[in-house]
């Protein structure tokens, strides 16, 4: 079985820097992988290149067929999708616009985009509460949620999301990260983006470990909580 | 032969067949060449403000103008001889400069630019409109330059007159480049965060610049009333301006030698396509204006460099000044400040609050530095150290609490006069400028050590402050392990050297307190163990280090005394080893089990 | 000044307003999506007012030319673009969406020209025929520029002008036109109180028309997708919202605004080929003072540039000009101090 996202040896410049030295990870279907490391292990800089935002060396396959010359938008189309560590909502617009927005890329019609809204607002009934609330004035775990809803709304076959738990309170994020879970259940495979290790590790199948730009470390998630070396590359060997 | 002397015969071929142009052609290509001249000059003012500083203008046709009107009617109202106008008219123009540039310079973003066509639209409206000014119909009958007692009333006179004056003009504002204001003006687009740093005044060394590029206009102005002997609005009219812009892209917009090739490839071209359109069109007066606009935005998107880029692969590599070429010491080494004793109190951080509307990112953190100690500040990602490095370096206000450095309270300070008290620091996000060399940039860090101003720069009369100050920047640059690269262009270098040099920088400035903003962020591995060694090898010799960091390996083994930060609070103040152990440490940086 | 004088300033700059108000909307729209102060906007309205009197007066418009060539040139340079890459399967699509839609847009004129013909036919005619301009033309320029840096955007847009304005002349020569008025006569507001219907007609169209722009907007899924490329440009290629078609939609939109302000404006002023820029500009007056972004804030700008040109006029009529301009310097001020900028976009890319 080929994996439904694989990433051979990319090489990723962020401005004139080279931040991503050759990394390979593959997503099967149906799997949640993630991807830990400090801060300026070039994390972000990976997604954004896999997403289109940041050209980039290398091969990226979707479903088997080379993605990495495509625009963010053909990639968009195939169903790929990435919730960014910055969310990147509309923040002037309503929730419900937003949510709109997300389907934007579907060209469906209104009755099939109203049954999908109805799917969302069934995940996140806070998103319903607000959905005449302007997006910038959502607390952070609601914007998280909206940015997931927005992303779900294009019903993506793999969905990147990077850092959801960023600067949320634990409470939140476990109810984030449980909605992540959730989502596997319905098909959506998910590469998953984070600094909080053990958080992510619990979540996921399959992790790696970046470090300066390169994979140190990789393996089932749950032989990877025990390993000492990740502890390391978060706080420093002795 | 060496490239200098290849270079003077070049300058002097170069003279000899511009002296000897009057003497080869007729007077109708003379006078091409003295339009050429005059429009150098205002070129050679935009490719140091717009072109190496980045403020764009389109209006400097205007500051022509109002020199030109003003000479015109001193002349004929007042029968002023044209040399005792030329004050007249550049003061006139300089005090408009300053004006304008005192309201619009502080414009961020595109509004500078947006500005400057309400100034270049309304001034040569101004001309057409005012009686005293002749109205649409100008000025006309105004005195032709004379030189001991001779008018000089032909093109071929004028020719001397306008072509010495582009050559002063363009010497002094290559050693104006080469000088200390002159590495503040390459800087400049680095944004005023990196000149206040430097401890340099970013607004003051813009409004400077304004000024003196319009003094150059005006400068052409004067010279283009006194040879055309007439003038009215259409010359200075936006349009014309935008055609000085044209010229300097077409030059190449960094580049002295690119204000000469551009005048004269779009001069020259209009000439031609006046001579030739009259052949296939009847039209050719319009048709002129499209081709033109046609051709400028075919180079925009395709040669932004302009021409000079063209051919850049063929010049001779940039000549280094005199002062940064030598390597004999100067007599004497800048002033140093008197260090603080070892162990007293440097930097205190008392009870300090941030909140950005409602959000509180810092929530009363308080800790010491002393001088002779290396402290790591560390945290997760959005645990507020960015913003605390913010508010110490003053690029933030804080909301409530109170720093202190050197004893005295710095709260309300900004962040250039904190600078120039000797707290030195370095950017996350690399502030180098790419196309300076090592040596220049290290240079820029001793900007606060320096006297000289444009005018003595300008005229190269700053060798010996220049020579003790790249003493200084050499100095600093082998401390960083780089001796042999100074020439170098700075953004060739690797992130990890980049960060050196940024440290060297910071070093020029003579710092009592030097403060680095993630300083590992990006790096390989080898450029970490580099940068600690460096780091390292600082402390031994008695400089005072704090670290904003997220790497906690890198700073583990690294500093004397760790704060750490989480979610805007002190979570921990004390030995490395210990916070390493500390539980609640451990849950802020891998998360809670639970 | 009198009362009487006062009121009839206003109506005057009222009128004059209703003008910078479709024009700043223009303007705002175009900056808000492709970032591109879109300086050429009078020009477009020239173009609108000038084919206008062509066809009133039966004479051909040359506007049908200028379309076609616009056309060719932007056909031959999408064809050779695809061609380069091998991309042969996307030059019939090129062909038909660079030339033929503009074509198209040429048929009815073409057709119809040169006969008497119904005011509103005119109309319809040479709305036809101005809306492929701004597409081609920001395709040709703007579009291998997209991604520079807002400056060299405005650069670009100024030199466009000349551009365009170039164009006009050798397209419609040195003359002056003024159209017919599309209502006659005058309504008494209140007693004593006469308004030309003409007035009347341009400040209802204007709110029409701004109406119909604020709906559009509002309400169907491809104006929120315009909205949302001006909020958020990252956030609108995550989501799939492709920059090039929503410029082209832009590019679109501001066609028809400028040649409804060509048209309103025709039969009350005489228009040049180069009065666009002053129209332009005092729009772009009123755009600033809505801070670029703001629809309603440009709406409040336009009635102060409408009011202020109106009153400028009476005081000085030949330094009105000199006195809107003037505002734009106070407008840009208050604008920049109110619109935080980091340091990081202080950082511009050597152009």
């Amino acid at each position: 079985m080929t994996a439904l996202l694989a990433i051979e040896d990319l090489h990723v410049c962020y401005g004139k820097v080279e931040a991503v030295h050759g990394v390979s990870l593959h997503l099967d279907a149906g799997q949640i992988v993630s991807v830990i490391g400090p801060n300026g292990a070039g994390k972000s800089t990976l997604l954004s290149a896999a997403i289109g935002l940041l050209p980039s060396q290398g091969r990226i396959l979707f479903d088997g067929q080379e993605i990495g010359r495509l625009g963010v938008e053909d990639r968009v189309e195939r169903g790929l999708c990435l919730v960014p560590e910055t969310r990147e909502l509309f923040g002037e617009m309503s929730v419900l616009d937003n949510l709109q927005l997300g389907a934007y890329v579907r060209r469906e019609s209104k009755a099939d985009r109203r049954r999908q809204l109805e799917l969302v607002y069934a995940r996140f009934p806070r998103l319903a509460e607000r959905r005449t609330q302007r997006a910038e004035t959502l607390s952070g775990g609601e914007r998280q949620m909206l940015a997931l809803g927005r992303a779900l709304m294009s019903r993506p076959r793999v969905l990147m999301l990077d850092e959801p738990s960023l600067g949320l309170a634990p409470l939140i994020v476990d109810e984030i990260l449980a909605i992540v879970r959730g989502l596997r259940e319905d098909g959506v495979s998910i590469l998953l983006v984070e600094q909080n290790a053990l958080a992510a590790l619990e979540s996921s199948d399959y992790g790696y470990v970046l470090e300066s730009g390169e994979v140190a470390v990789e393996g089932r998630s749950d032989v990877l909580k025990s390993d000492e070396r990740v502890f390391e590359s978060y706080l420093g060997g002795v | 032969m060496t490239s200098t002397l290849k270079r003077r015969l070049g300058l002097l071929v170069v003279m000899a067949a511009l002296a000897s142009v009057p003497l080869l052609f007729g007077s109708f290509t003379v006078s091409l060449f003295n339009d050429i001249g005059m429009a150098t000059l205002v070129v050679l003012g935009l490719v140091l403000l717009s072109g190496v500083a980045g403020i764009t203008s389109f209006g400097h046709a205007a500051f022509v103008g109002i020199a030109a009107y003003a000479t015109a009617w001193l002349n004929t109202q007042f029968a002023l001889s044209p040399w005792l106008a030329l004050p007249c008219a550049l003061a006139v123009t300089a005090l408009c400069a300053v004006l304008i540039g005192a309201l619009t310079l502080r414009l961020g973003g595109h509004y500078l630019p947006l500005s400057t066509i309400a100034w270049g639209l309304s001034v040569p409206l101004l001309f057409g409109n005012l009686t005293m000014l002749g109205r649409h119909s100008g000025i006309s009958d105004i005195a032709p330059l004379s030189v001991a007692g001779r008018d000089l009333m032909s093109a071929e006179a004028a020719f001397y007159v306008v072509w010495i004056m582009v050559g002063l003009v363009g010497l002094f504002c290559h050693h104006l480049l080469n000088s200390r204001m002159g590495r503040a003006i390459r800087a400049v687009r680095g944004g005023d965060v990196l000149l206040s740093s430097v401890g340099a005044n970013s607004f003051h060394v813009r409004l400077m610049l304004f000024v003196f590029s319009a003094v150059l206009a005006a400068l052409s102005g004067w010279l283009y009333a006194h040879v055309n002997r007439f003038v009215s609005p259409a010359p200075f009219s936006l349009h014309a301006g935008i055609d000085y812009m044209f010229m300097m892209v077409v030059g190449g917009m960094g580049q002295l030698v690119g204000a000469v090739a551009g005048a004269t490839i779009v001069l020259a071209l209009k000439n031609v396509l006046q001579d030739v359109l009259p052949l296939v069109s009847q039209h050719a007066a319009q048709i002129q204006a499209v081709v033109f606009a046609a051709l400028f935005i075919l180079l925009l998107q395709n040669a932004r460099g302009g021409v000079l880029s063209l051919v850049s692969r063929v010049l001779p590599r940039r000549p280094v000044s005199p002062a940064a070429a030598s390597t004999e010491p100067a007599s004497e080494p800048l002033e140093r400040r008197t260090m603080p004793t070892k162990g007293a109190a440097l930097l205190s951080v008392d009870a300090v609050v941030k909140r950005f509307k409602g959000l509180v990112a810092v929530n009363e953190v308080g800790f010491e530095v002393r001088a002779g100690e290396m402290v790591g500040l560390i945290g997760p990602n959005g645990a507020g150290k960015s913003t605390m490095f913010n508010l110490i370096t003053g690029t933030l206000g804080l909301t409530a609490g109170r720093v202190e450095f050197l004893g005295e309270d710095i709260t309300r300070r900004s962040q250039r006069e904190i600078a120039l008290m000797g707290m030195g620091r370095t950017f996350q996000h690399v502030k180098l400028r790419p196309n300076m060399s090592v040596l220049d940039n290290v240079a820029l860090g001793a900007h606060a050590r320096g006297r000289c101003g444009m005018l003595r720069g300008g005229l190269a009369l700053d060798r010996e402050e220049e020579r003790r100050i790249y003493d200084e920047a050499r100095r600093q640059i082998a401390r960083i392990g780089l001796t042999g690269q100074e020439l170098e262009a700075a953004g060739s270098m690797p992130l990890g050297t980049q960060r050196l040099i940024e440290i060297a920088r910071a070093l020029a400035s003579d710092p009592l307190l030097l403060i680095l903003d993630e300083p590992a962020a990006g790096l390989r591995k080898p450029e970490k163990t580099a940068l600690a060694e460096l780091l390292r090898r600082l402390r031994e010799e008695g400089v005072t280090i704090m670290i904003v960091e997220h790497d906690m390996d890198f700073v583990m083994k690294l500093v004397d005394r760790l704060v750490v930060m989480n979610f805007g609070t002190k979570l921990f103040d004390g030995a490395p080893q210990e916070a390493r152990a500390d539980k609640g440490v451990r849950a802020a940086y891998l998360g809670d089990a639970a | 000044m009198t009362w009487d004088i006062a009121l009839i300033l206003s109506v005057d700059g009222v009128a004059g307003a209703a003008i910078y108000l479709l024009a700043g909307l223009g303007l705002v729209l175009v900056f808000s999506v492709t970032r591109v102060i879109f300086v050429p906007f009078g020009d477009i309205a020239v173009f609108s007012a000038l084919t206008l009197a062509y066809l009133e007066a039966g004479r051909w418009p040359p506007t049908i030319a200028l379309v076609a060539v616009l056309a060719a040139i932007t056909a031959v340079k999408e064809v050779v673009a695809h061609l380069r890459h091998g991309r042969v399967a996307k030059v019939p699509a090129a062909l038909g969406t660079w030339l033929g839609l503009p074509l198209l847009a040429c048929v009815p004129a073409q057709l119809l020209a040169g006969q008497e013909l119904p005011p509103l036919v005119d109309i319809a005619l040479t709305l036809a025929l101005v809306l492929p301009i701004v597409p081609l033309m920001a395709r040709l320029v703007f579009h291998p520029i997209a991604h520079a840096s807002t400056l060299v955007l405005l650069i670009a847009s100024l030199v466009m002008h000349f551009l365009m304005s170039g164009l006009g002349l050798l397209f419609f020569g040195p003359e002056g036109f003024r159209t017919q008025p599309l209502m006659r006569g005058a309504v008494e507001l209140a007693p004593g109180f006469l308004v030309s219907a003409q007035v009347l007609l341009m400040v209802g169209a204007a709110a029409v028309l701004a109406g119909l722009f604020f709906l559009a907007f509002e309400r169907t899924l491809v104006g929120k997708a315009l909205r949302a490329t001006a909020v958020n440009r990252t956030g609108a290629q995550l989501v799939g919202i492709r920059p090039a078609s929503t410029a082209a939609l832009t590019y679109c939109a501001v066609s028809l605004l400028a040649g409804f302000v060509g048209i309103l404006i025709a039969p009350s002023t005489t228009m040049y080929y180069d009065s666009g820029l002053i129209i332009g500009l005092k729009a772009f007056v009123a755009a600033i003072i809505g801070g670029l972004s703001s629809y309603p804030l440009t709406a409040l700008g336009a009635l102060a540039v409408g009011m202020l040109e109106s009153f400028a006029s009476f005081w000085d009529g030949a330094l009105k000009d000199v006195i809107v301009f003037s505002l734009l310097i106070p407008a840009l001020m208050i604008r920049s101090h109110f619109s935080h900028h980091s340091d990081d976009d202080v950082e511009e890319e050597e152009v």
